[in-house]
Order: C-alpha cells, then sequence, then structure tokens
C-alpha cells in the first residue's frame, strides 16, 4: 500500500525550479531514502509535504487522501511528523515539555496530563535521553538535541516519519547510534523518510532510495541498483 | 511528608495569604476611602493592562503596542453607550469590542514577525486615534465626549474585579497546554507548527484575551475621567508603559509584572509629587539602570537575593 504519494510535484523559487516534475511514492512500513548533490531539492521537498512550502503544482496524496495545500499542523496531526535539517528545538524549555508540547498536539488521543508526563518520559527513554529530562534543551550536545527532535516527532504520533540528515555533524559512534535508532523506529511500524549524506547509512537503512539531481528524479530503486547506476555516479563524482 | 501533600499544602497556604490580602483589598474603601482608594485604582489600570500584555507579548516574544487602541475602544465604548445602560453591561461590551478589534487585527498581522509586528500594532493605535478624531470634526461637529460618572469606590471595586478575573485568566492559560504552546511559538515558531500547533489560531485567540481585560479596564476608567477624546483615549503612553512596566517586574513569573507594574505607578505618582520638575529625569534614569542590570526584572532580583540567601542558610546549618 502506498502511504505517501506525488504526482507531478513542482515548486518554483521565482524563475528556479527548486524541484520539478517529480513523481514518487513511499510505501507503508518501508524506508525511503532521497539523496542527491547539494541544492538538489531534497530539503525542498520535504518542505513541501510539510507544507512549510506550498506547492507550485502537483499533488501530493497521504493515505490516499489529497493533502496538497493543507495546513502545517494538519498535516503533523494527519500523521506526518518531521525533524529539521538544522535543529529547531524549544532552546529555553525543559527536554520533557519540547516532548509533551507534541502529545498536547499531535495525533495522540485525550489522555490525563500525569499520562502525558510519563508517555514523554517514555518517548525519551526510548531515543536515550531519560537522564536529561529537565534540562534546558539547549543545552544538550548536537546528537541529543536530533535526538530530542525524533522523541518531539514521535510524540505526536506519526504514521509516517520525514528524518532531514539526522546523521549530519554526528561522530562515527554516533551515526551507528542513529542508524540503531532509525530500525527501533521502524520496528513500531513507521514509515521513514530520510535525506542523508552519510552514504553508508542510507544504503544499510533503506529499501528503497530515490536520487535527486537540479529537482529532478535521475534515479530511483535498490540500494544496490543506485549504488551502480552509471547516472548517479556521474552526477556524484562528475563524468 | 510526601512531596504531593506538601505541595498541597503549600498551595493552601498561598490561596490562604491571597484570599485575605483580596478581602484586605476589597474593603479598602470602608476603613480608607478617599485618595488611597483612587490611587490604587490607577495602580490597578497599570497592573491589568501590563498583566494583559504579559500574557500574549511575554511568551511569544511578539511586541505588541496595541494596548492603547484596546484601552481606547473600551474608554470610547462607555462614553458612547454609557448612559444608556447598565455599568457592568458596558464594561462587557468594552471588552467583547476590543476583543473583536484583536480578532480582526490579529488575524492580519500576526504573520508579521520582530518589529514589524511592533510597528504595525503601534500604527494601529495611530489610525483609530486619527480616524476617531476626523469622524468627529466631520460628522459629530464636537470634540471629545462627556463620559457619565460613577464614584471612587465604585470604580475601584471593579478595577478590582477585573484584576481578579485577570488573574484567575492568566493563569489558567499559563498552566494549559496553551501556554505551553505559546511559549513554544516564541522560541521556535516553524517546529511548533510541525509538532501539530495551530499558531495562527492560538496567537490570534490569546491576542484577544489580552484585549479584552484592556477594553474592560478602559471602559471603567473613562468614567474617572468624566471628559475624553481621541488623544486621551488613545494616548501611546498606554502602548509603551505596560511594556517598560513588564520589563521592570520580570517576565518569568506572573507576579513579575504585577509587582513591577505596581512599584512604577506609586513610584510615578511619589516623584510627580515631590519633584515635579525632576520627575521624567529620575524616572528615565531609573528605567535605564533596570534594563540594564535586571535583566530578568525586580522578580528576578528576588529570586536571585532569595536563593543566595537560602543557600548561605544551608551552609550555616
Amino acid at each position: 500500500m502506498r502511504i505517501l504519494e506525488g504526482k507531478g510535484v513542482t515548486k518554483y523559487f521565482g524563475g528556479l525550479a527548486a524541484i520539478s516534475n517529480v513523481d514518487f511514492h513511499v510505501k507503508k512500513g518501508e524506508a525511503f531514502g532521497l539523496i542527491g548533490p547539494n541544492g538538489a531539492g531534497k530539503t525542498t521537498l520535504f518542505n513541501v509535504i510539510s507544507a512549510s512550502l506550498t506547492t507550485t503544482s502537483g499533488t501530493i496524496r497521504f493515505k490516499g487522501e489529497n493533502i496538497t495545500g493543507l495546513k502545517p499542523y494538519k498535516i503533523c496531526r494527519m500523521g506526518v511528523a518531521r525533524t529539521f535539517q538544522t535543529v529547531k528545538i524549544f532552546p529555553d524549555l525543559p527536554v520533557i515539555s519540547n516532548v509533551i508540547l507534541g502529545l498536547h498536539f499531535g495525533m495522540s488521543a485525550k489522555i490525563s496530563s500525569a499520562e502525558k508526563t510519563q508517555k514523554a518520559a517514555e518517548y525519551l527513554e526510548f531515543v536515550g535521553l531519560s537522564k536529561m529530562i529537565m534540562a534546558p534543551a539547549k543545552d544538550l550536545t548536537l546528537a541529543n538535541q536530533k535526538r530530542l527532535e525524533v522523541a518531539r516527532a514521535l510524540a505526536t504520533k506519526p504514521e509516517l516519519l520525514m528524518l532531514d540528515e539526522l546523521m549530519a555533524g554526528l561522530t562515527h559512534t554516533e551515526v551507528g547510534e542513529a542508524m540503531e535508532l532509525v530500525t527501533r523506529i521502524r520496528e513500531r511500524g513507521i514509515t521513514i523518510i530520510m535525506i542523508e549524506h552519510v552514504m553508508t547509512a542510507i544504503m544499510s537503512v533503506c529499501e528503497r532510495i530515490m536520487v535527486l539531481h537540479h529537482g529532478e528524479k535521475i534515479a530511483e530503486g535498490k540500494p544496490k541498483e543506485i549504488a551502480t547506476s552509471k547516472e548517479v555516479i556521474e552526477v556524484y563524482l562528475g563524468e | 511528608m510526601d512531596i504531593a501533600t506538601l505541595k498541597t499544602k503549600q498551595n493552601l497556604i498561598t490561596g490562604a495569604i491571597l484570599l485575605i490580602l483580596l478581602i484586605l483589598l476589597a474593603t479598602l474603601p470602608l476603613y480608607k476611602p478617599g485618595y488611597s482608594v483612587i490611587l490604587l485604582s490607577s495602580i490597578l489600570m497599570y497592573v491589568i493592562l501590563t498583566v494583559s500584555w504579559v500574557i500574549f507579548s511575554g511568551p511569544t516574544g511578539y511586541i505588541s503596542l496595541a494596548p492603547a487602541a484596546f484601552f481606547g475602544v473600551g474608554i470610547y465604548a462607555s462614553a458612547i453607550i454609557g448612559k444608556a445602560i447598565p455599568f457592568p453591561v458596558v464594561v462587557l461590551i468594552g471588552g467583547v469590542a476590543s476583543f473583536v478589534l484583536a480578532l480582526l487585527v490579529g488575524a492580519l498581522t500576526l504573520r508579521l514577525r520582530g518589529i514589524y509586528f511592533a510597528v504595525f500594532t503601534f500604527g494601529l493605535v495611530m489610525l483609530i486615534s486619527n480616524a476617531m478624531n476626523y469622524y468627529e470634526i466631520h460628522f459629530t461637529g464636537t470634540r471629545g465626549r462627556f463620559v457619565m460618572v460613577i464614584d471612587y469606590n465604585t470604580i475601584y471595586l471593579y478595577m478590582l474585579g477585573i484584576f481578579v478575573l485577570l488573574m484567575i485568566a492568566a493563569t489558567i492559560i499559563k498552566r494549559s497546554k496553551y501556554g505551553l504552546a505559546l511559549m513554544s511559538i516564541g522560541q521556535e515558531e516553524e517546529a511548533a507548527e510541525h509538532t501539530g500547533v495551530n499558531v495562527v489560531m492560538v496567537k490570534v485567540i490569546i491576542f484577544a484575551i489580552s484585549a479584552f481585560f484592556m477594553g474592560a479596564a478602559g471602559s471603567v476608567m473613562a468614567t474617572k475621567w468624566t471628559y475624553i477624546d481621541p488623544g486621551i483615549a488613545f494616548n501611546p503612553f498606554y502602548s509603551f508603559m505596560p511594556v517598560l512596566m513588564a520589563i521592570f517586574g520580570g517576565m518569568g513569573q506572573l507576579f513579575g509584572p504585577v509587582i513591577g507594574s505596581a512599584i512604577f505607578t506609586y513610584l510615578e505618582e511619589f516623584l510627580i509629587t515631590k519633584f515635579a520638575e525632576l520627575y521624567m529625569l529620575i524616572f528615565g534614569a531609573i528605567l535605564v539602570v533596570s534594563i540594564l542590570y535586571l535583566p530578568d526584572g525586580l522578580v528576578g532580583l528576588i529570586q536571585k537575593l532569595w536563593k543566595r540567601f537560602s543557600e548561605r542558610k544551608h551552609a550555616n546549618t
């Protein structure tokens, strides 16, 4: 079953096509990778799906429903959560309050505030932040701030989670931990779309990968096919 | 004793103190009529303006300079319909009129951020003031209006009532999920939106609630002045004072703006009567010092001193 489907998705910034006429689909339960050189339009596509930006043309469907043109909070409440390339946490709020916000306003069922605190602590434990739940979020390391973003996104009870460069700027060990985290999120039945530059990570985690270049889709397929595709190698390494 | 019962006990004590304070304030006209009632009315006016301002602008960081507009709408509501309708209804209408205006203005302008929002809200004050002025000159042919007179004790009790309702509303908002949403909007609006917060709605509604109390206060205070015109009703002073008083008191806690504006107003009264010539000069100096050296306001300073004091006490034992 296709959980997310885009048809002819196009986004212009002035005269520049950041993404042009991209068709894609994501199947329920899979991990879908999005790669491409800098400026290829990966984050723009994320922004268009999560409605940070409006599409110039094309339609996006989530679980068969047309979500093009909806407001970001609506899309979140329908079950699409995201993280950001440059982390966007609430710096002066305690770590746990960052997550509680997601429980208050996301898709989650109506539960008492005591249960919400309990739940938030569970999500923080899941991402490995249980030791620092009362610290102001700004005091966390970059890796931990990224984990906090994931916990906050999970708290909105998404069916589809979009991770924008979860591993960028992390150390080797932290990349390993992040990959393990992605696997555990998938075990919860959550579909994942991820943008990543760390190739080993994306190749081993994702079932399917789409390659963007200058806003156009140039390849799509299994990691093996992508790694051996002549066109992709040309884009990344030059001719 | 576990923490939960300790906390309820603490809450009970705070509640009892607040209740006694409230009874003392409510019965003030009985044992101390005259000047103190008038002074406390104007203190309450600034407290209400400041706390209402803090409800919205404190957590979100959207600096609104519109208080004078909402306050003035309340004043004019009172002047226009005051003689025809029972006073409680007038106050309610003053509040609702400001609420509606804030809904409209908020829906239009709360997409603006930072300095643009501040400038626009200030423009609103000027716009309404001048539109009213134009209307009076060209259509009614008069300048200003007379407001019905109400005795000082009644004005005071109404202001006290609005203040109590405002504090209850502010506490409820702060503790609710919308309080958390407002803070998240102030810190990272985009992330808040992607975490399911309908940021436009939250901002507009809270902005309007804060305007309601400003308008209600305006319609009560109008009766104290007996005569008003656009220059009096929409005096930009009422836009700047809440901001200054909130900074002076500190916005971290709700009692910060209360203490800040109370002291500020008293200080103003004191300086005007004692040093009429130098009043603005001293006032300005105090402001500069407090902004430079009290980043968290008066309450922040008290908390810091208290912490130091209690640490020393622990060290001794």
